[in-house]
């Protein structure tokens, strides 16, 4: 099978969604000529043109409301934050409006609409272009989170974003644009909801979510060669949380180590600890829950200090072998 | 430097209110005035004393307990139904938190903008045919909505524009700003209605900006912006007429002020507006009654009377009653209803939270 990196494959589950459907378009800023910031949408608005590939004013808030104002009509939005971090000035639209329309037409009205963003740190972009927010939204009844970690995954969680009729947040991760896979060339649908175990093992459970998904691929191979069997789920989805897996998965290994990028304090790593020790597999434990996030402080400018500020391969390795007494 | 000062005065002079009726309900801008027949002239008339009466009950209602969340209207008639009387079936309105009038003339029945009142999900159930979002709470987000609106509108082809009130606080979000510009870049179909009713609930128009006008916002989007004397109800209407042109032949958003006043608190949680409007201010914007000016005009062209005012008043209340009653049939609500309205389908991590409830329910 052909391969095709992170990037192309949201460029294409876009762009073959808007062939067959007139209702979908794309707002952002600089996503026309200029091909988005990171370059998902280069070569869109020479197919689709200027009114379906909307190049907007720098208004966040416009974006948002814009896309919830459309949305209404039919339309089925889909905006690109450049960063994720300018979800802040985006929020009123995605919180108070777009999360509530529905229950507040009780029932009866929708939003379909995307929110496409590149979100996480190691690019040098510093302490406001490098943020992993999405604790905030996955918190919001009305929403769905997202947080793809492979161009396949990609490519098939957007087509079921798409086809969603309620407000998702998709989170794109920067570093991981440049991955590849093998990705079909139909399109295909991954539901929203459905964890994937990215690597099967025995004895320890890591729950990763984007980019620390290849982190702890790597910490499973450098354990493995010490004889420790890591298994891993990508939960791909935050809302709706694939919970059975997750338990299943810590029922069999009886550890647990939970891995985000995000600050470690209120991330979502805390909500997936929380629901293990609710539920059934908390009698499996052998040890205590471990979550592995970013340090409470903002991202550094500085690439040594930046890598320090998030979970590396060498802490993951440590974390594994901790819950393991080794 | 002079030349900015005089860039400044040449802008804000450029905003004359426009009016058609004085206050004595006598024409004084007779080439505007708009091309109404006898008939919707009383329409126009009917409505605003209906509304009047709608009003009124409201508040009673409300103070009852039997009514919740209300927004008083009286004072901003001719604003409200005068904007709304330019509109057509097809256009999508996207209303202030005061402004659930408009949209029960957009055909959303009484009962159940009572039942919205309330908090009952019956009452954002709105008729197919009543494209509308409901009353926005959130002060000046409906602006960019409008926005998003027209784009679809024009997207879709369709001869319609997105229609939005806020009041004047709302002119100082970002939201409004942003709104007006996004819109205004794509020249999509939108009217801006800001309702400057003097108060931003306590804050005064005049505290709230260094602008002498709030039209003059329009200005910096590049779009048209007109200050409308909002009492009167025919320059209120000529105004939106010709916005609503203007959007149709994809020339762009416009900007409407309307100067007014409500004669209430801001809204019935609390609000006690002696501890910052003074009588006299009051007596002064009573004066310039919409409903007053009006009949003056109407009653000078002997199209109306006081038996048909009294009837209307009479119609008013028995629909009042009967949308009461049946507000009070709508089922009682219940928590797995708000759980199921959330999505679209229920997601399987809401499931368990769903079964809590049913088996509660079922007890």
């Amino acid at each position: 099978m052909r391969e095709l990196t992170y990037l192309e494959a949201v460029r294409e589950a876009m762009s073959l969604e808007m062939r067959k459907n007139d209702d979908v378009f794309l707002m952002g800023e600089d996503i026309g000529v200029y091909g988005g910031a990171f370059g998902v949408t280069r070569g869109m608005i020479e197919e689709f043109g200027p009114e379906r590939i909307r190049n907007t004013p720098i208004s966040e808030a416009g974006i948002a409301g814009a896309a919830v104002g459309s949305a209404l009509t039919g339309m089925r939005p889909i905006m690109e934050l450049q960063f994720s971090d300018f979800i802040t000035i985006a929020l009123d639209q995605i919180v108070n409006q777009a999360a509530k329309l529905r229950y507040m037409y009780g029932g009866k009205g929708k939003v379909p609409m995307v929110v496409r963003t590149p979100s996480g740190s190691g690019t040098g972009a510093a302490a406001q272009h490098s943020q992993s927010l999405e604790a905030w939204v996955a918190h919001i009844p009305g929403l769905k989170v997202v947080q793809p970690s492979t161009a396949y995954d990609v490519k098939g969680l957007l087509k079921a974003a798409m086809d969603d009729d309620n407000p998702v947040i998709f989170y794109e991760h920067k570093l991981l644009y440049k991955t590849s896979s093998e990705v079909p060339e139909e399109e295909y649908s991954i539901p929203l909801g459905k964890a994937d175990i990215k690597r099967e093992g025995t004895d320890v459970t890591i729950v990763a979510s984007a980019i620390m998904v290849h982190k702890a691929l790597e910490a499973a191979a450098e354990l493995e060669k010490e004889g420790i069997s890591v298994e891993i789920v990508d939960p791909r989805t935050l809302v709706p949380l694939d919970t059975e897996t997750i338990i299943q998965s810590v029922t069999k290994t009886g550890r647990l180590v939970v891995v985000h990028e995000a600050v470690k304090r209120g991330g979502f790593g805390g909500e997936i600890a929380s629901m293990i020790a609710e539920s059934e597999a908390f009698d499996y434990l052998d040890a205590p829950i471990k979550r592995l996030g970013g340090i409470s402080a903002p991202i550094p400018y500085n690439p040594e200090l930046e890598k320090a500020a998030v979970p590396q391969v060498p802490d993951i390795i440590n974390a594994v072998k901790e819950t393991l007494n080794k | 430097m002079t030349i900015l000062k005089h860039v400044l005065e040449s802008v804000e002079n450029q905003f004359e209110t426009f009016q058609i009726l004085n206050e004595d309900g006598k024409i004084v801008n007779k080439a505007d005035m708009p091309e109404l027949s006898d008939e919707e002239l009383k329409e126009l008339m009917r409505r605003m004393v209906y509304t009047r009466v709608l009003d009124q009950r409201s508040i009673a209602l409300n103070r009852q307990g039997r009514l919740g969340f209300y927004a008083p209207t009286a004072g901003q008639e001719a604003s409200q139904l005068g904007s709304h009387f330019a509109l057509e079936k097809e256009d999508y309105l996207l209303p202030g938190y005061r402004d659930v009038p408009q949209l029960i003339w957009q055909g959303l029945p009484l009962h159940q903008a009572f039942l919205w009142s309330r908090g009952h999900f019956a009452g954002g159930q709105f008729p197919e045919d009543v494209r509308a979002l409901f009353p926005q709470i959130i002060i000046g987000a409906q602006y960019v909505q409008a926005a998003g609106v027209a784009l679809g509108i024009k997207k879709r082809g369709k001869q319609a524009v997105a229609v939005t009130w806020t009041g004047d606080g709302g002119t100082s979000q970002g939201d409004f700003y942003e709104g007006m510009n996004f819109a205004g870049a794509y020249k999509a179909p939108a009217i801006f209605i800001a309702q400057n009713n003097g108060f931003a609930i306590s804050v005064p128009r005049e505290k709230q900006s260094s602008a002498k006008t709030l039209a003059q916002k329009a200005i910096a989007a590049g779009i048209e912006g007109i200050q409308v004397d909002g009492m009167d109800v025919l320059a209120v209407y000529a105004a939106t007429k010709h916005a609503r042109n203007r959007a149709i032949n994809g020339e762009g958003p416009t900007l409407i002020e309307t100067l007014t006043y409500r004669y209430g608190p801001h809204t019935m949680s609390g609000d006690d507006p002696t501890r910052y409007r003074s009588d006299e201010l009051n007596s002064e914007w009573e004066k310039k009654d919409p409903l007053i000016r009006f009949r003056k005009f109407l009653e000078g062209k002997k199209l109306w009377s006081e038996e048909e005012e009294a009837k209307v008043i009479e119609d008013a209340k028995n629909d009042i009653k009967e949308a009461i009653k049946k507000a009070d049939q709508a089922p009682k609500q219940k928590v797995t209803d708000l759980i199921g309205f959330m999505y679209e389908e229920l997601p399987v991590n809401l499931q368990a939270q769903m079964e809590e409830y049913q088996a509660k329910e079922s007890k």
